[in-house]
C-alpha cells in the first residue's frame, strides 16, 4: 500500500495534479436516479455535456455516444436540458 | 498629488490604482461606497474590471474564489453583515489558498441593529485563514489595501483590510496618492501557482479529503500563516523603499520610557495619541502601542514589545460574550503566558456599535493602566 504522505509534502490549497484518483473514485455508486439516453432522438445539440457537472456524456467526434455510468450520480440535470421537442433523456428509479 | 478623501473614496482610488482582473460585489453599509464608486470607474473604462453584481454576499465571496481558483486578481468589498453571510466561503477561499483581498469598513453585527464601527465583524471570520489588517487612518487603509494585495499574492492568503466604518469610511481626511503607474508597476502582473481555466494542466480544485487527510491539509494552512509574517515585513520595507510610507506590524507611540501602555488597533489609535500627548504634559509616563496585523498574530512580536511594561490596559472593539475577556486581550495573554517578563494585564471593550469615545475616554483608561488597578474583571467603557 501506498505510504500516506505527511502534510510538508501536500499541495498548497488542496489541489490535485494526479488525476488519477479521481478517475478511481466511481462516483456513479452514489446513484438514485439513471437518466436513459435514446440515440433515436437525440440530435447531438451537446447542452447536455455542457451542463453536466461531472463529465459523464460521452461524446465522440461531435456526437453525443451516451452516458457514462462510472461517473454519473444521476442529478438528472441532462434530462432537464435537454430540449423538451427532443426529449432524448428520461429519468427513472435505479434499481439495484 | 494630496487630495482630500473619505476612507470609502480612498480605498475605491486604490482599487482603480490596483486595477483587479475581477470585482464582485454586493452594497452595504459602510462599505457600499467603495464598490459603488468602483463601478463608476468600471463604467468609465478607468480599469479593465470585470465587475460582477451578484444578488448576496454569499454570491459575491463564491463567485470572488471561481474568479481567484481562475488566476484572477480579484478583490471586493463588504462590512458587517455582509462578512457574516460570506463566513462559510471564507473559509473555502482560506483552505484553497487563494489571494482574494476584501477591504472591510467595520461595522458592528445585528442585533439589535447597529450600522456604525465596532470590529466584531473581521473578528468573527478570525479562524478562517484570512491575514486581517486594522487601519488608523483614511490614508493608512489605502495604503495597506495596496500592499495587502502584494501580500496576499505572495503568501497565497486571503486578506482583510479594516477601516473603522464611518469614523473612517465617511469622513474625509488628507490623502496623498500615488502615480497610477508607480502602484501598477510596484504591484507587477499577477502570476497565480495555478488556473483552473488552464486547460495544458487540468486539475481538481476542492477535492473531499476525509479522516486521513483533511488534517494534514489544515496543518499546511496552518504553517502558510506561520510564515506569512516575514513576508508581510518585507512588503512593508519595499513598500517604503518604493512610495516613502513606513508601516510596522506593530508601531509604538511614546513608549520609550513609559510604564504604562495600551494595545488597542484601528482607529480609535488617534484618540489614544491625543490622551498620550495630554497625559505626557503632565509627566505621566504613558505610551501607546498600535497593533495593525491581526492575522498573522505576531506573538513573538507581542511579547517583545509589551515585556518591558509593567501594565498594558488590552482595548478591545469587540467582546466575545462571556469569554473571560475581550477577544484581542485573550490573543495578547496567550502570546504573553510563557514571556519570562510579563506585564500585568487590564481588559477594556470600547466603542460597541460606534459608541463615542474620545481622548478624555482614552486619558481615564491610560491613567487606570498607570494606577495598575482594575475594579473588575472587565471595563466596558463608557457603558451606563
Amino acid at each position: 500500500m501506498e505510504a500516506k504522505r505527511s502534510w510538508k509534502d501536500l499541495p498548497c490549497g488542496a489541489i490535485i495534479e494526479d488525476l488519477k484518483a479521481v478517475l478511481d473514485n466511481k462516483t456513479g455508486a452514489w446513484r438514485a436516479m439513471r437518466p436513459i439516453w435514446h440515440a433515436d432522438k437525440c440530435i447531438s445539440c451537446l447542452t447536455c455535456w455542457i451542463y453536466c457537472p461531472e463529465g459523464a456524456i460521452i461524446v465522440k467526434d461531435g456526437k453525443n455516444q451516451g452516458i457514462d455510468y462510472d461517473y454519473c450520480k444521476g442529478c438528472g440535470i441532462c434530462a432537464e436540458v435537454c430540449p423538451k421537442k427532443v426529449h432524448a433523456i428520461d429519468m427513472v428509479k435505479e434499481e439495484k | 498629488m494630496i487630495l482630500a478623501k473619505t476612507g470609502n473614496e480612498a480605498m475605491a482610488y486604490a482599487m482603480r490604482q490596483i486595477n483587479p482582473d475581477v470585482v464582485a460585489a454586493y452594497p452595504i453599509t459602510p462599505s457600499t461606497e467603495i464598490v459603488q464608486i468602483f463601478s463608476n470607474y468600471v463604467h468609465d473604462g478607468l480599469v479593465d474590471t470585470e465587475f460582477v453584481a451578484v444578488e448576496s454576499e454569499h454570491s459575491a465571496m463564491a463567485a470572488c474564489i471561481g474568479s481567484a481558483a481562475s488566476g484572477c486578481r480579484t478583490m471586493t468589498a463588504t462590512a458587517s453583515q455582509g462578512l457574516a453571510l460570506m463566513h462559510e466561503m471564507l473559509f473555502i477561499a482560506g483552505g484553497l489558498r487563494l489571494p482574494i483581498v476584501v477591504a472591510i469598513a467595520s461595522r458592528s453585527l445585528s442585533s439589535p441593529l447597529n450600522i456604525h464601527a465596532d470590529h466584531s465583524d473581521s473578528l468573527a471570520s478570525r479562524d478562517s485563514g484570512w491575514m486581517q489588517f486594522f487601519c488608523e487612518t483614511v490614508e493608512e487603509g489605502y495604503d495597506t489595501l495596496i500592499q495587502a494585495v502584494k501580500m496576499a499574492e505572495r503568501t497565497s492568503l486571503p486578506a482583510i483590510v479594516a477601516i473603522d466604518g464611518f469614523i473612517l469610511s465617511h469622513c474625509m481626511e488628507r490623502l496623498e496618492v500615488f502615480d497610477d503607474r508607480k502602484v501598477r508597476d510596484w504591484l507587477g502582473p499577477y502570476k497565480p501557482n495555478w488556473n483552473l481555466l488552464d486547460l495544458d494542466r487540468p486539475i481538481l480544485v476542492g477535492p473531499a479529503t476525509l479522516q486521513d487527510y483533511y488534517f494534514e491539509f489544515k496543518r499546511s494552512q496552518i504553517e502558510g500563516m506561520n510564515r506569512a509574517l516575514p513576508v508581510i515585513q518585507e512588503v512593508m520595507k519595499d513598500f517604503r523603499e518604493a512610495f516613502g510610507r513606513s508601516y510596522d506590524v506593530i508601531e509604538e507611540y511614546r513608549c520609550e520610557d513609559a510604564k504604562a501602555v495600551v494595545l488597542l488597533m484601528g482607529s480609535a489609535c488617534g484618540d489614544v495619541r491625543a490622551a498620550v500627548d495630554a497625559l505626557r504634559k503632565q509627566g505621566k509616563k504613558v505610551g501607546m502601542v498600535k497593533l495593525r496585523v491581526f492575522r498573522p498574530l505576531p506573538h513573538g512580536l507581542l511579547r517583545a514589545a509589551l515585556g518591558r511594561f509593567e501594565c498594558v490596559g488590552v482595548m478591545d472593539r469587540a467582546d466575545s460574550v462571556n469569554s473571560f475577556v475581550g477577544p484581542l486581550y485573550n490573543e495578547v495573554a496567550a502570546s504573553l503566558y510563557d514571556a519570562p517578563r510579563k506585564p500585568t494585564l487590564l481588559s477594556y471593550v470600547f466603542g460597541l456599535g460606534g459608541k463615542e469615545f474620545t481622548p478624555d475616554d482614552a486619558a481615564g483608561i491610560l491613567e487606570q493602566v498607570l494606577a495598575g488597578k482594575k475594579d473588575e474583571q472587565v471595563t466596558y467603557v463608557g457603558v451606563r
